[in-house]
């Protein structure tokens, strides 16, 4: 029977979940919400819902260029939220905090900027374990510009290898594009020592955060990429609106991504010259609600304590392992020595949809499938998996709610 | 022809009546699965493949000429997606096409099974219903 031990941490989960209003409530009759879906977005917390409601009640108005009150203060809030997601991050500034619809925008940018530097012969470097986001962009620039895409294999247990990577870089290799954290897997990939054995030939190298910043505030000067991507809707934010950080003078020598209002100095029908970082990248009207309801997400998660809530984690995440292999026929799928709060697992002789679909009717969310990743599922012949995906408001007693749960289905579906 | 449609729903619906709880419920719709009319091994094909469900789910249908109905076959690597396609082949199997286009499932609220026709959902219970209604308007 479920043990309910307290968390060996001085994070008040108790607390934190007070924050979140979506975790309370019942998604079926008697049957209260158990929300383990948080690889695919994180809850909101109450500060972030209000701000979203403040901006559209009290300073709704367009930014930048208003000479008016309202829009003033609407600037100075979206100036702010760069600030703050800079804080968050550790961007040495905040013009390479550069405000997209997410990662998936983020790593398009970056392909339809960057990439138009490329030609056929080139190569970029991704990995087996890389969402569709960091995979589908680069083969549209393979069919157009004739680059080459090298993929790294990663083991068995869902490590990458480094090896491989070293081996894969060569004299036309002009991007590596590497997962920070497999969305999957829960894999946590070395991204300084990537970075660190691609600069060594002078490679650029993006990283995808998209997994990573939900876990706490991140240091793109330590980790040392050239372009880092993330998104809000996981971090506590809204969704719509992520990031794209570079390095300075890797920002400067992007040529423009879209045309149009707020990244121009000066139009003529001649020629137009175009305005400095970040707004070169941010063309027309921004997300400003979201961008702004990010920057208080960004506050709200650097105010928790980092080892608190890394130690709360790695505890959810150990204790869930552990718990839920002792049901019969369940493999842990991901099982590299250092992991994110993600659980993968795949049945013997059960499909993850059915197992899914009975854990939904108990309350318990999580998702079943190839989670975006489908050659990662290829390469492991899988058809899917059920992935489980702690955050730091979850709790011990929601990993006991998904054993029991997936006891209850296994029997059923058996 | 109609009625037979809406007595086999009705049919059903008894059925899962004598179910209390949901648990109950997807264990007899499981168990419908096993009763579904098998398809040929070969005929799993992408000729016959439902496309959008997480799950693989084939049905073939036959024109029966002599009594003009259709004939499904089906099965799915999911048991409760096989479930599903076992309860829509029951209630469509051996059908006129022109019966088929126009059947509704509004009974499938009344089993408790509703949310699946959600396009949300992703074993594809709107996808086979529109597939075999599809192959219902080739003959009708």
């Amino acid at each position: 029977m479920p043990t309910t031990a307290p968390t060996p941490a001085t994070f008040d989960v108790d607390r934190v979940r007070q924050d979140f209003p979506a975790l309370r409530q019942e998604v079926y009759e008697d049957t209260p919400l158990v929300y383990l879906d948080n690889a695919a977005t994180s809850q909101k917390p109450e500060s972030v819902i209000d701000r979203l409601n403040r901006y559209y009640r009290s300073e709704n108005s367009n930014v930048h260029r208003g000479v008016h009150r309202l829009s003033q203060n609407a600037t100075d809030a979206y100036e702010e939220a760069r600030e703050a997601v800079r804080s968050y991050i550790n961007a040495a500034a905040t013009e390479q905090v550069i405000f997209t619809g997410g990662t998936t925008e983020s790593i398009n940018l970056v392909a339809n900027t960057y990439g138009q530097r490329l030609e056929a012969g080139d190569e970029i470097v991704i990995t087996e374990m890389e969402h569709h986001a960091n995979i589908v962009p680069w083969q549209m620039l393979r069919d157009t510009r004739g680059i080459r895409l090298k993929v790294v294999p990663i083991s068995d247990d869902g490590v990458l290898d480094l090896d491989a990577l070293n081996d894969a870089l060569t004299d036309r290799t002009r991007l590596v594009s590497v997962v920070h954290i497999s969305n999957a897997l829960g894999t946590v990939n070395p991204v300084e020592d990537i970075v660190d054995l691609a600069h060594d030939r002078g490679i650029p190298v993006l990283v995808d955060g998209a997994q990573s910043v939900p876990h706490g505030p991140i240091d793109v000067q330590r980790i040392g990429a050239d372009f880092y991507c993330f998104s809000g809707h996981k971090m506590c934010g809204p969704t719509g609106i992520g990031v794209l950080y570079g390095r300075r003078e890797m920002l400067e020598s992007l040529p423009p991504y879209q045309g149009g209002g707020d990244m121009i100095e000066e139009v003529t029908f001649e020629k137009t010259t175009y305005a400095d970082l970040p707004h070169r990248l941010e063309a027309g009207t921004p997300n400003i609600a979201d961008a702004i309801a990010l920057g208080t997400a960004a506050r709200y998660m650097e105010e928790l304590d980092p080892e608190a809530v890394g130690t709360h984690e790695a505890d959810l995440l150990a204790y869930a392992t552990e718990r839920v292999r002792s049901i019969d026929g369940l493999r842990v799928i991901g099982t590299a020595p250092n992991k994110a709060s993600v659980l993968s697992m795949a049945f013997e002789d059960l499909h993850p949809y059915d197992v899914g679909t009975i854990l939904d009717r108990l309350g318990i969310a999580v998702r079943t499938g190839h989670h975006c990743t489908q050659p990662l599922m290829q390469r492991l012949g899988l058809p899917g998996t059920l992935r489980a995906s702690f955050a730091f408001y979850n709790t011990r007693d929601d990993a006991d709610a998904l054993v029991d749960a997936l006891e209850t289905a296994t029997t059923m579906l058996r | 022809m109609t009625v037979a449609v809406d007595d086999r729903a009705r049919e059903i619906v008894d059925e899962f009546a004598l179910f209390p709880d949901w648990m109950s419920r997807y264990e007899y719709l499981i168990e419908m699965g096993d009763d579904i009319p098998p398809i040929d091994d070969e005929d799993k094909t992408d000729a016959h493949r439902i496309h959008g469900c997480q799950s693989k789910v084939w049905i073939r249908a036959d024109y029966d000429e002599d009594r003009g109905v259709l004939m499904f076959r089906g099965d799915s690597n999911a048991k409760i997606t096989r479930g599903l396609a076992a309860l829509i082949i029951r209630v469509l199997n051996e059908q006129p096409p022109a019966v088929v286009q126009k059947a509704d499932f509004d009974f499938l609220d009344e089993i408790g099974m509703r949310e699946h026709l959600s396009s949300q959902r992703s074993n594809g219970l709107a996808a086979m219903i529109e597939q075999m209604k599809d192959r219902a308007s080739q003959y009708a």
